[in-house]
């Protein structure tokens, strides 16, 4: 069964929690960029979370499906429509033979998931089907998707599909500061450079990605210009070039790098920095570790819960 | 040693602040330890030049249990110091037009093509660490005489297998991408292949070795069984 790419949208990749183990080759994780999102959609269609599930950033895709296939879409709001008829968010649905779902601009929130009974059939690259588009590898022919691509779905038997309780999403959409922990060389600042750096909003700059986002804000910088030896990075941390605006590495970040890490994402707020449209303010709040692996937790608890059955 | 927890799901080991052959084997000691120890809790691996960051599930272990970890692999042997050294061959054409900044490097340097190629390859480089993106390697061992700053504005586009230098650092661009790196060469041997396995030829602690190659050898070689990773 065939599901054709009639628009490929702005940026479209197959994508699904990541590929580990790699790094010490200079292999970052990649993955979705809201696994929360990601993973909701999954399991809204009875799939194992892990499952291969498109990835639409700021406009989505149009495609024409062979087949009646079950499908959810979860993430950035959108406007999706199969023919005439509006389709519903966060709630799995059929989709007849010969329908073409079309989906449009994200009104809010960056980044909108497209999860198909069974998954995407695409070729595991290093036990991933993550698109890393740097390297050219992973996904759909390591590159993003075009029109005219055929995308293949894995043979599968009738799975369940599940439903959310009535409102279980709604806290997602709250704005609030992301939270983060102290990087690997928080040492290397003064008390006033974290003063800056939770005391003013920053604005996401256009020139943000899968791999990093720049933000435009207080100028923060280390007490002196030292030189670092290069180091790892982890998902998530907040290095600060020497023009002192600040970039949150993201997934697919480079595994290793030079510049001193003040702060770092918290896991549990990772999904939120996947939602980030260019342009949008964003807030940084200091939590500690036990904190935010005690908040890791509680999402993870909260994802069980959410479900009907 | 100096352990700091660098995000709620890793820790970085720090064991010195300086690049040197010594610190390095203390880094791929607790690398390979940590390898060898396959332990599903812990997801990646990063070595630097002096240090280990090691990303975990942080809901199956702690930054203190895994700290713990560190000091007791830290007391074992490195595994795979008994190996015998291993030191790749990667075959290089020097050649003007395969790497145009050639000229630059020998005006800076004050020296002959010649010079320059048979300095680049005659030491046996370290491989420090792999980072950047994949398959790229961070080398140690480049003459002093062939350290030529970058280029002031990066290149959009080089190829893949383009041999570098950069300051002090010298090393090969493994797949298609920008950079600002002083082009001297290419070698026609695949350096990153994402479905082989491993998928680098290069690994963190190999040693490695440049060899000029002409023009009808590179012509020759590329693309051939042998070019590519098995």
């Amino acid at each position: 069964m065939t599901i054709r790419v009639a628009k490929p949208g702005f940026f479209t990749t197959v994508q699904d929690l990541g590929r580990y183990g790699y790094a010490h080759l200079g292999i970052s994780p990649g993955g979705a960029a809201d696994p929360l999102s990601f993973r909701i959609a999954n399991l809204l269609v009875g799939n194992d979370e892990n499952a291969p599930a498109l990835e639409m950033t700021l406009l989505g895709a149009t495609l024409e499906f062979e087949k009646s296939t079950v499908v959810a879409l979860t993430g950035a709001s959108c406007e999706c429509k199969a023919g005439l008829d509006n389709v519903p968010a966060n709630a799995a649905f059929d989709l007849p033979a010969g329908a073409v779902l079309q989906c449009g601009s994200m009104m809010s929130g960056a980044r909108c998931y497209l999860a198909v009974q069974g998954g995407f059939d695409v070729p595991l690259v290093m036990g991933s089907a993550s698109t890393f588009v740097p390297g050219h590898f992973g996904g759909f022919e390591g590159r993003r998707l075009q029109k005219g691509d055929g995308l293949q779905v894995r043979q599968h038997g009738p799975f369940r599909v599940r439903s959310l309780r009535p409102g279980s999403l709604d806290a997602l959409g709250v704005p609030r500061p992301l939270r983060v922990t102290k990087g690997s060389q928080h040492d290397w600042f003064a008390p006033e450079a974290f003063e800056r750096l939770f005391s003013t909003a920053y604005i996401v700059s256009e020139q943000s990605d899968r791999t990093g986002l720049r933000l435009k804000g207080e100028i923060v910088r280390p007490r002196e210009q030292l030189e670092l030896l290069t180091d790892g990075i982890p998902l998530g941390a907040i290095q600060v070039p020497q023009d002192g605006q600040p970039i949150i590495l993201f997934v697919d970040q480079q595994t290793t790098g030079g510049y001193p890490k003040i702060a770092n994402v918290i896991a549990a707020d990772v999904h939120r920095v996947g939602q980030l449209r260019p342009r949008d303010e964003v807030r940084l709040v200091e939590v500690s570790i036990a904190e935010a692996v005690q908040a890791l937790g509680e999402q993870e608890r909260w994802l069980r819960e959410i479900f009907v059955s | 040693m100096k352990i700091v927890p660098a995000s709620d799901s890793s820790l970085l080991v720090v064991l010195g602040n300086v690049i040197s052959p010594a610190l390095h084997k203390q880094v791929m000691a607790l690398f390979h330890a940590f390898q060898a120890w396959h332990d599903p809790r812990i997801r990646n691996l990063h070595p630097g030049y002096a240090s280990l960051l090691i990303d975990f599930d942080p809901l199956r272990l702690t930054h203190d249990e895994l700290s713990s970890l560190v000091h007791q692999l830290a007391l074992a042997n490195d595994p795979a110091v008994d190996r015998p050294a291993n030191v790749v061959i990667i075959p290089v054409c020097y050649d003007l037009e395969l790497g145009p900044d050639l000229l630059d490097v020998a005006q800076h340097a004050g020296l002959s093509l010649d010079e320059v190629v048979r300095q680049h390859s005659s030491p046996t480089y370290l491989v420090y660490f792999l980072g950047f993106s994949p398959g790229f390697v961070y080398l140690g061992g480049l003459p002093e005489a062939l350290h030529t700053p970058r280029l002031a504005t990066p290149r959009p586009s080089i190829v893949g297998g383009s041999v570098g230098i950069a300051g002090s650092q010298t090393g090969i661009y493994p797949v298609d991408s920008p950079g600002g790196w002083r082009l001297i060469g290419r070698t026609p041997v695949c350096m990153f292949d994402p479905e082989a396995t491993p998928p680098t030829r290069l690994q963190p602690g190999d040693r490695m070795k440049f060899s000029p190659i002409d023009r009808a050898t590179f012509e020759d070689m590329q693309g051939r069984t042998e070019a590519r990773l098995p």
